[in-house]
């Protein structure tokens, strides 16, 4: 196959629905298409992958792929022989998928396998001169690094979610089937289905007001100070992370990526420092208020009033105040 | 059965920051160093495997003399071995190079299961492990919360964590690279006297015998310019306090 060059983008479902972080892909790919030139391409892979290449349709993608395999969920085998034999086949400059459970799976390993050019938890790309440079972010945000592609004909990049516009608009693409033979001996992992969440718990999504708490809480006995504090304030009380993982709360209780993604009017952080898995639950927040000893906690650029204090202390005096 | 557990030594950065000569790196006076708190889960389970199953534990990384501390921690909590492998022109920040180097340690283990953590805490790629399956051509599974060995199959039943804690249930053969997320377990925390036995483990020091192609390279470190920042709210906590009181009163009434 010649080759095309170009924007290739790996699009996901849930549920059958095409996700939100991909139609933000979509966007960035259309910015990127008109900085670095040549088509957008989105791939759909599953097994009745129809209605996911309508709902691909975007404005600024040229060419939605369909592309049948024998389960409509995520396995990472059939992924990477998919994506590597539709990478290595039509050779784009590069190729875009959200920074997700998934897409860490298979992009890491064909990248590797492949020798493309890889980078994940991209928060902005720009063309320089013709040369992609994508921007990130370590130490939870505290610097920034631009990350260039010397070598590579193609290069990979997942994408933060959170950070571009979803595409909603419908787009005119040409429609085409993309053939892949999947080698079933080399499909060694199995999507067995998925675990129904045990009902109750607080409904984040809806609380208008949402006192969180995060490890600047220092101990679980503390925990109790808060959901005091919570109930006179008529907050539902919410937590970072790692207070889920060291069992203080229940999972229920969790904001963030892998927890619930709110949207209250007032978000009340206390201990919190602000990882990217919290920050993508609750940056959404009408007015985010947050208590914390580090004054360069990430938790502050998203934050509209921070506090550099002792979480406990201000919580003491909260509850002696109300 | 034999693990391999691919750990990491983070940098931790304080208040201060400045960056090395060359512009790409945070200068390591300015970091403190710890083992990476999603491979301190990863190393309690695959402890759990062994106590439950038989076998060694053997802990790995990519680093210069210093991550024989992350290590060492970890043959406190009760691994067998050790092995660090470096290379002065490898880049360690390339998540693409240190699986080309774990690859060189799990190629002469040959172990059933490999596990990293889901991702590092500095750098956040999230991509190593990954990385690492592409090399070997295993099977990975990502953000594991849950696993149980099958060793007369040769499978391992997982639990793994999708976007909004929905929970996926995945069959995978071994051998394979498995990536752990926090929470899994509740992970030790090692004795005195179990930090005092761990000097005297086996830690294999191993030189890369070549160094790959980087997935990425990092030109310039910055300092990003904040267009938003909070409005900070002074005084004393009685003071703060009753600040946020008024200003939550204000928006919820």
């Amino acid at each position: 196959m010649m080759a095309v060059g170009g924007i290739l983008v790996v699009a996901e479902q849930a549920g059958g629905e095409l996700r939100e972080a991909t139609r933000e892909v979509v966007s960035a790919a259309a910015a990127l298409g008109d900085s670095l030139g040549g088509p957008v391409t989105v791939a759909v892979i599953g097994q009745d992958v129809d209605s996911l290449g309508l709902a691909a349709n975007l404005e600024g993608v040229d060419e939605v792929l369909l592309v049948s395999t024998s389960s409509s969920e995520f396995e990472s085998d059939t992924w990477r022989q998919v994506c590597g034999a539709m990478i290595a086949g039509r050779r784009p400059a590069v190729v875009l998928a959200p920074h997700s459970v998934n897409a860490v799976a298979w992009a890491p390993a064909i990248a590797a396998e492949y020798g493309f050019g890889f980078t994940s938890d991209v928060v902005s790309f720009r063309a320089d001169e013709d040369h992609l440079v994508a921007v990130r972010e370590p130490f939870a945000g505290k610097v920034r690094v631009d990350v260039g592609f010397p070598e590579q004909a193609t290069s990979i990049l997942l994408l933060r979610s959170g950070i571009w516009p979803a595409a909603k608009a419908p787009g005119s693409a040409l429609v085409s089937a993309f053939d892949v033979t999947v080698d079933a001996s080399r499909v060694r992992t199995r999507h067995e289905g998925f675990e129904e969440v045990p009902p109750g718990g607080p409904d984040l999504a809806k609380a208008p007001f949402i006192l969180s708490i995060g490890r600047g809480i220092e101990d679980k006995d503390n925990v109790q100070l808060f959901a005091d504090l919570a109930d006179k304030f008529g907050a539902v009380l919410g937590s970072s992370r790692p207070l889920v993982d060291a069992g203080w709360l229940e999972s229920s209780r969790q904001v963030g990526q892998s927890g619930a993604v709110v949207k209250p009017q007032v978000y009340l952080a206390f201990g919190i420092s602000g990882s990217t898995e919290h920050l993508a639950g609750m940056r959404q927040s009408g007015l985010i208020i947050a208590v914390n000893t580090d004054a360069r906690a990430p938790i502050f650029n998203v934050a509209h009033f921070g506090v550099v204090a002792d979480a406990m202390q201000v919580a003491e005096e909260l509850n002696d105040l109300l | 059965m034999r693990i391999v557990v691919c750990v990491k030594q983070v940098g931790v950065l304080g208040d201060e920051v400045e960056f090395s000569d060359d512009g790409r790196s945070i200068d390591p006076e300015f970091l403190d160093f710890a083992l990476n708190e999603w491979d301190w889960y990863a190393t309690e389970e695959a402890l759990r495997l062994r106590e439950a199953r038989g076998g060694e534990v053997v802990v790995a990384t990519v680093g210069e003399e210093r991550a024989d501390s992350a290590l060492r921690r970890c043959l406190a909590m009760g691994a067998d071995r050790a092995v660090r492998i470096w290379h002065g022109g490898l880049d360690a920040q390339d998540p693409i190079s240190i699986a080309h180097a774990l690859a060189q340690i799990v190629e002469e283990e040959g172990p059933d299961l490999a596990l990293c953590g889901v991702q590092a805490s500095d750098t956040l790629d999230a991509a190593t492990g990954a990385a690492l399956a592409g090399l070997l051509g295993w099977p990975v599974v990502t953000v594991v919360t849950g696993l149980t060995c099958d060793p007369t199959s040769g499978t391992v039943a997982i639990r793994r964590e999708l976007e909004g804690g929905l929970i996926e249930v995945v069959t995978a053969s071994t051998p394979a690279v498995l990536t752990i997320q926090t929470g899994i377990n509740e992970p030790r925390y090692a004795t005195l006297r179990a930090i005092k036995q761990a000097e005297q483990k086996p830690l294999a020091v191993r030189e890369i015998d070549q160094i790959e192609q980087a997935g990425a390279v990092i030109k310039t470190m910055y300092i990003p310019e904040r267009s938003e920042h909070a409005e900070m709210l002074g005084g004393s906590p009685p003071e703060v306090a009753r600040l946020i009181a008024d200003i939550v009163k204000q928006r919820v009434g």
